[in-house]
């Protein structure tokens, strides 16, 4: 069979961007397997996403629905992943290079003994096979991957994809998956929520970095400020988190969260290889630093050399002007 | 209680990449050659759980070139009791060998519990763990943040940090694997003392072809190349007020990101 499955990843009620995004490769390579798009999506009660799966581009939609999978959990997912890939048989499978993804898709190929290409900047189709683009070594190279396997699974790095329109009203055909998890192994006690409605930094488009120019943590205000006019996230560099003035979670680099934003706005940031590594896919980079030399001035599109703290607050005002207009 | 922790040799971050010229891989002459940061956290752990359950013993394992002997001597000198050196006898490994390989030596060492980094600093696959996890039908917890025994030490409760600043909290049953995130623990520095100790630590050898039970591997990295390079745009001239009102323009106007 040649149909391309996606595996649909939701939060707060919706089926993420980054599933709509994937939705939309796949009608591209569907259309050249002559096969179907088809979306799986597990958990419980998830009958309501079909209507925005089949909208987004999804023909099949395979529901996994258990009151057990209210909560994710690595081996229960697991299973009912592969028996929908067991079931449906697809050429490819792709999913979000997301923690969920990133934690699941490799038990899967393990367990099918399927290739699998992890964050992916772009999948591809030649001769029949999937070729999927990756970056290695922080994004100092890229490497084309290939697949030894009939089963091709890749993850893909949010924001890689244009998201085609959606056709409100299209239909899908709904195929219900029997999911009988059993007892759950390594359950999950509870979750403990981060900052309610921010995006993730891996999947922001728009993202406001401060260094250690912030010098401390409440400076951070300012970049908030800027950050709520234009929608975006914010996020530091290890300089910043080292010294305390931000949570590791915020980190841009080598270490911390690689994003692919549209616009990245670096203030007070040096530029450093390993801050770049995380961060140098963005389309349009910003840096404002009051260092001329400052290497992260080889890879802006637009600089400004200032003091953040007078630039910052000047920009807040223009992006509300602009906002309004 | 038995504890490994598996570690991986990678380039230092400031290493400048060169391409071959088959674009098959990268040049590896002059290169220097680290732990990679994520495993750190690895040895850390494994070096910590050790110390929360005494009469514990920690192992290292590497799977890598005859030079990952240094890495190991790091980690021993770290206070890791033992290696395991499998060696890659000059082969190319995908992620699945790689595991295929790490399970078995890791069977064979009777472990409760084993500790990875998230992921390799140098292919960026992050994938191994899991695939290890897998062919041992262990649980895992990946992006490791926390982690605490219960008080019968047959299980943890462990933290991973998903999205947005949230974080899991599971209830695992060892034996299990972890894939460590940075905010776990601070790697310590090797003592003098330690690295003396570390030369006389075992480091037990084996051969990947030993373990690989006939396992290919089933993705190839072809076609190694340099990214498009980013050149540098423009500087905004003038005042700050005019250089904030610039800038919002082009954003709009030029990029057509606003």
């Amino acid at each position: 069979m040649s149909d391309i499955l996606v595996l649909a990843e939701y939060a707060n009620g919706k089926i993420k961007k980054t599933s709509w995004e994937l939705l939309s490769k796949a009608g591209e390579l569907a259309s050249q397997t002559g096969g179907k798009v088809a979306a799986l999506v597990i958990g419980s009660n998830v009958e309501g996403f079909v209507a925005e799966l089949a909208s987004y581009g999804a023909q099949k939609v395979v529901v996994a629905s258990h009151a057990s999978f209210e909560k994710y959990n690595t081996l229960g997912f697991t299973k009912v992943f592969v028996e929908a890939i067991n079931q449906l048989k697809p050429t490819v499978v792709l999913g979000t290079a997301s923690p969920l993804g990133k934690d699941l898709f490799p038990r899967v190929a393990t367990r099918l003994k399927a290739g699998l290409a992890s964050d992916a900047t772009d999948v591809r189709l030649e001769g029949g096979k999937l070729k999927a683009r990756h970056p290695v070594y922080s994004g100092k190279a890229l490497v084309d991957v290939e697949f030894n396997t009939s089963l091709q699974m890749a993850t893909t790095r949010p924001n890689s994809f244009p998201v085609k329109p959606a056709n409100v009203g299209a239909e899908a055909e709904v195929i219900k998956l029997n999911v009988d998890p059993g007892t759950l192994r390594a359950p999950m006690k509870e979750i403990s929520q981060g900052e309610a409605g921010k995006v993730d930094l891996t999947e922001a488009e728009i993202i406001v970095s401060g260094g250690r120019a912030m010098a401390n943590a409440d400076n951070f205000k300012v970049l908030r400020e800027m950050a709520e006019v234009i929608h975006a996230s914010v996020g530091a560099s290890r300089a910043a988190v080292d010294s305390g003035y931000a949570p590791h979670d915020m980190q841009v680099g080598q270490t911390g969260k690689v994003v692919n934003p549209k616009l990245y706005i670096a203030c007070g940031i040096s530029g450093a290889i390993q801050h770049l590594a995380g961060m140098r896919t963005s389309k349009i980079i910003v840096a404002i630093n009051k260092d001329p030399e400052a290497p992260i001035f080889s890879k802006a599109d637009y600089g400004i050399v200032g003091d953040l703290f007078t630039i910052v607050p000047l920009l807040t005002q223009e992006f509300k002007k602009i906002m309004a207009e | 209680m038995k504890i490994a922790c598996l570690i991986k040799q990678v380039p230092d971050t400031e290493t400048k990449i060169r391409i071959k010229s088959d674009a098959s891989g990268i040049e590896d002459s002059g290169i220097k050659y680290i732990i990679s940061p994520y495993c750190e956290f690895a040895v850390e752990e494994a070096i910590k759980t050790k110390e929360k359950n005494p009469g514990s013993e920690t192992t290292v394992i590497t799977l890598g070139a005859e030079r990952g002997i240094e890495a190991l001597r790091t980690a021993l000198a770290m206070g890791i009791d033992k290696a395991v050196h499998i060696d890659s006898e000059s082969k190319i490994f995908d992620s699945f060998t790689t595991a295929t390989v790490l399970a078995a030596a890791i069977k064979a060492g009777g472990f409760d519990i084993v500790f990875c980094g998230k992921q390799a600093i140098d292919l960026d696959n992050g994938q191994v763990a899991q695939m290890v996890a897998e062919l041992l039908d262990w649980p895992q917890v990946m992006i490791l943040e926390k982690i605490d025994f219960t008080a019968d030490k047959k299980g943890v409760v462990a933290t991973r940090r998903v999205s947005g600043g949230a974080r899991e909290i599971y209830e695992v049953a060892l034996p299990a694997l972890f894939g460590c995130e940075k905010g776990l623990n601070v790697p310590r520095y090797a003592s003098l003392p330690g690295i003396m100790k570390a030369k006389t630590k075992p480091v037990e050898r084996l051969k990947s072809f030993d373990l690989l039970g006939g396992a290919t591997p089933l993705i190839n990295f072809i076609n190694y190349q340099l990214p498009p390079e980013k050149m540098a745009g423009k500087k905004l001239p003038g005042e700050p007020a005019q250089q904030a009102h610039d800038l919002v323009r082009l954003l709009r106007e030029e990029a057509k990101i606003i």
